[in-house]
């Protein structure tokens, strides 16, 4: 028997009899026995009833995607069965409750009901512990010590007392049992992993609220919106253990304008949304180009114009912030691409909007909001931290918006002698007067846009993975390099020869950013989440080879087969 | 050049030398004029006052103040001011603008400024029509008022700023009126030294695109708030808002409730704020 070295189990059933827990309880407790975790969810988009999906992928090595076929599904009830058992690879594994799903109907070969609701309502009188005796059972099939999850128990239930405690115990120990008693083939599913180093597990929307604490943002302003509130609610949680603000206010107009106003009166502000709030910040948007206020807008894109599925994903959203807004103003987009990354880009948007005085907005997606993954333990110490260029009290007259050769003027914060001035939304002087002649409006078009060549400078730098000789190249965006990095791993293992790109700044792409790399290859496949091919109509502008678009608009983010089978596809007709 | 007297002296510190660009005979020069003067008599440093403002005639008095000020997008005075408020309490923050932003565009900001009392003042120079898109209805312009939007009459009621601003429960409400500049400026004073979310509606007629609401019928129908009214019965105040045809200036209702800056620092106190709280344990939170 070959070892096992990567498992990818679903759990399905109905939103809130356990789903969701129990998908984390077992993420958390696989992360602390070693592994590497990778978690996908979906939620209806009603608050109760209707499906949930969780996916958790475990292994003993990195893990860039979701992972495209079940090794194990567990059915919470007919319809967890019935909806995915398709996705099962041929010799996977189903377990499901036994109470709930007609065993007649069940075609897999290698199955294994475990009675979870009568184990929970009959040996453990708590019918919702559902969930923790199937978090017991998953534990054993995967040979995650029970210190771990006792541990886990324990921590979860500690302000309910140690009753609930004990009950909660008897359910994971009851889980565990019965895999044990019933399930004679534990050994195919054991991956051996090895003590790790630190590490982190959290989501991508937890991972940009800490990584705009450890910028120095301290002001936040939502409101509340799927998939991005939970980023609002862990600010509100840490931002006034720290001596900040997070306000949850009317709209997101006001969101965005509260935290302009913040940012002019000195503080790093932050807000954060999904398309139809971001829509309504846009106004905003231009003018916090046009009055140079520092402030970064996270975008976590969900599916669909209007408000079309609010719990699913999509890549929609990028020509709007590249270019939402009325007028002719600068701004940067910077999108991570896994939850390690949500981290350490939301540090370099801030650092960016503060050294150049402009909105920059983050783009993240539901399917990266809401997964868990391990992540190396950051090392703060080396995390650089940049400040705006601040204006120094001195006896000349102040020029708010002198013109400077970055296109970069020094900031006076109100309350700072010498420094009065008026920021506007206007076209205006140097010295923040209102003015319309030609001269002044070019002028000042230039001054701003000089910042954005002076800021790509600073762009994080674009990797490349692959083999260096490559004619054909793959491109993507966000959270679906992770599906192109296994892709091209897995194409490159077949003998094709591909270079693909990792660039974290979609817009704009200035003095070469990204486009100089793309010219090592002939021929580009550009792979988003959308239907129009948004990334790809951004690099067409500027790239010269042959762009070959590769899109999927489904709600779901790829596949990694479907990548593979097109670098295949392209690289046969090459 | 000779001295200048002392008086006037400090009246330059508050002006900056952009001159208005309003209409001679505007009312909002009537409030320009009270703005110097407040400030003159509060003897805050140009320093330590930010002036935000929308968009119409009335917004563009940030330039005239040689203070800090956010010239930012239409109806989105109040989340701007709060923002700046809220990051900076030490500073006077006072929001200025017209009807349209305040009652219009605008007008969905202001229950949330109110319940949330930031510290601030929000003066509405109010001229019951759209002077800068060159005279349009707003929402305090009367029904059947005859604009190049309405040709054949507004069709729509006026809001009463008062009225509902009372009702959505602001701590200090008042009215002014440009043509009494004195009253105007104790106005602003008390409005600025109020501790939370003071709103002033002042009656500041439009003499280019408003030919009804003019200096001339205001005179004939403001009075001052009469002597006996308790500010702090709210009812009281509501009745004077309600009065047709009729505009009391002053004061009507002012109380004392914890402003937002003041409750947000009660939260931090609740989970002991350091500001130097190593972030190391905020990491330990995911482990």
């Amino acid at each position: 028997m070959s070892r096992v070295h990567d498992i990818v189990i679903r759990v399905g059933g109905e939103s809130g009899e356990g789903v969701i827990s129990t998908g984390e309880l077992t993420t958390l407790a696989a992360a602390r026995a070693g592994f590497y975790v990778y978690t996908f969810r979906t939620y209806p988009a009603e608050i109760k009833g209707g499906h949930a999906v969780f996916q958790l992928r475990l292994s003993d090595h990195p893990l860039y995607s979701q992972g495209d076929e079940l090794d194990v599904l567990l059915a919470f009830n007919q319809e967890g069965y019935d909806k995915h058992h398709a996705d099962l690879r041929s010799g996977g594994t189903l377990v499901y409750d036994k109470d709930q799903v007609e065993e007649a109907s069940v075609l897999v070969q290698k199955k294994f009901g475990v009675p979870l609701t009568s184990i929970a309502r009959d040996e453990i009188k708590m019918p919702l512990a559902k969930n923790m005796v199937a978090l017991g059972a998953l534990a054993r099939l995967f040979s995650i010590p029970e210190a771990i999850t006792r541990e886990l128990v324990e921590e979860k239930f500690k302000k309910k007392g140690a009753a609930v405690i004990q009950k909660n115990l008897e359910a994971v120990t009851a889980g565990g049992s019965y895999i044990e008693k019933n399930f004679p083939d534990l050994e195919a599913l054991h991956i051996t992993v090895k003590p790790t180093d630190k590490r982190l597990v959290l989501s991508g929307n937890e991972a940009i609220g800490l990584g705009a604490i450890v910028a120095g943002c301290r002001e936040y302003f939502g409101y509340p919106i799927t998939p991005a509130s939970d980023i609002m609610e862990f600010l509100a949680e840490e931002l006034p253990k720290l001596g900040g603000t997070m306000l949850q206010v009317e709209d997101e107009i006001a969101a965005l304008a509260m935290a302009i106003g913040s940012s002019f009166a000195g503080k790093k502000a932050m807000t954060a949304t999904s398309g139809p709030g971001f829509s309504l910040m846009t106004e905003l948007m231009g003018l916090a180009g046009m009055a140079e206020v520092p402030v970064v807008v996270a975008d976590i894109q969900r599916a669909g114009p209007s408000t079309g599925m609010p719990t699913k994903m999509e890549q929609g959203d990028l020509n709007l912030a590249a270019y939402g807004s009325h007028g002719e103003a600068p701004r940067i987009v910077v999108a991570p691409i896994n939850v390690e990354d949500c981290f350490y880009q939301t540090i370099a948007a801030f650092n960016l909007a503060e050294r150049y005085q402009m909105p920059v907005v983050l783009l993240s997606d539901q399917s990266l909001a809401y997964r868990t993954e391990c992540i190396r333990r950051p090392d703060l110490s080396r995390v650089e931290v940049w400040g705006r260029e601040m204006f120094q009290t001195n006896g000349d007259g102040y020029k708010r918006y002198v013109f400077s050769e970055t296109g970069v003027s020094p900031m006076a914060i109100p309350g700072t002698p010498g420094g009065n001035y008026v920021a506007t939304g206007l076209e205006h002087s140097e010295t923040g007067r209102p003015r319309y002649d030609p001269t002044t409006h070019q002028r000042m078009t230039d001054k701003r846009f000089r910042k954005v060549v002076a800021a790509a400078r600073d762009f994080p730098p674009v990797e490349t993975l692959g083999d260096a000789d490559a004619e054909l190249g793959i491109v993507g965006w966000g959270s679906t390099l992770g599906p192109v990095r296994e892709a091209v791993e897995l194409a490159r293992a077949r003998g094709i020869k591909i270079l693909s790109f990792y660039p974290r700044v979609l817009h704009p792409l200035a003095n070469g950013y990204l486009i100089n790399d793309l010219k090592r290859v002939k021929r580009l496949i550009v792979a988003e989440v959308n239907m129009l091919g948004q990334f790809a109509g951004l690099i067409e502008r500027q790239y010269r080879g042959e762009v070959i678009r590769l899109s999927v608009y489904g709600g779901l983010p790829f596949k990694t087969r479907t990548i593979v089978d097109k670098i295949a596809e392209v690289a046969r007709n090459g | 050049m000779g001295e200048m007297p002392a008086a006037v002296q400090a009246k330059l510190e508050y002006k900056s030398e952009v001159k208005p660009t309003w209409c001679p005979g505007c009312g909002d020069f009537g409030v320009l004029r009270a703005v110097y003067e407040a400030f003159e008599r509060l003897g805050v440093d140009t320093k330590d006052i930010c002036l935000v403002s929308g968009i119409g005639c009335s917004s563009r008095i940030p330039f005239f103040v040689a203070s800090y000020g956010f010239h930012g997008v239409h109806g989105r005075i109040l989340p701007t001011a709060t923002g700046i408020k809220v990051a900076n309490p030490e500073l006077h923050v006072v929001g200025l603008g017209g009807d349209g932003d305040a009652f219009s565009i605008g007008a969905g900001h202001l229950p949330h400024a109110v319940r949330r009392n930031p510290n601030l003042t929000y003066i509405v120079m109010d001229n019951n029509i759209y002077g800068l898109t060159k005279g349009q209805t707003s929402p305090t312009s009367a029904s059947q008022f005859v604009t190049k939007s309405t040709p054949y009459g507004n069709v729509e009621d006026p809001i009463n700023p008062l009225a509902m601003v009372l009702v959505y429960g602001a701590t200090f409400v008042a009215k002014g009126f440009s043509g009494k500049a004195k009253e105007l400026t104790d106005l602003l004073v008390a409005a600025i030294q109020h501790e939370g979310f003071s709103f002033v509606d002042v009656l500041s007629p439009c003499p280019t695109f408003n030919k009804v609401d003019t200096f001339k019928y205001y005179a004939e129908h403001v009075a001052p708030i009469p002597a006996e009214h308790d500010v702090t019965d709210k009812l009281a105040a509501l009745r004077l808002a309600l009065e047709p045809e009729k505009h009391y200036l002053g004061i009507y209702y002012q109380v004392s409730r914890p402003t937002l800056e003041q409750r947000l620092d009660a939260s931090r106190r609740k989970v002991r704020a350091e500001p130097q709280r190593e972030l190391e344990e905020l990491l330990a939170r995911f482990s």
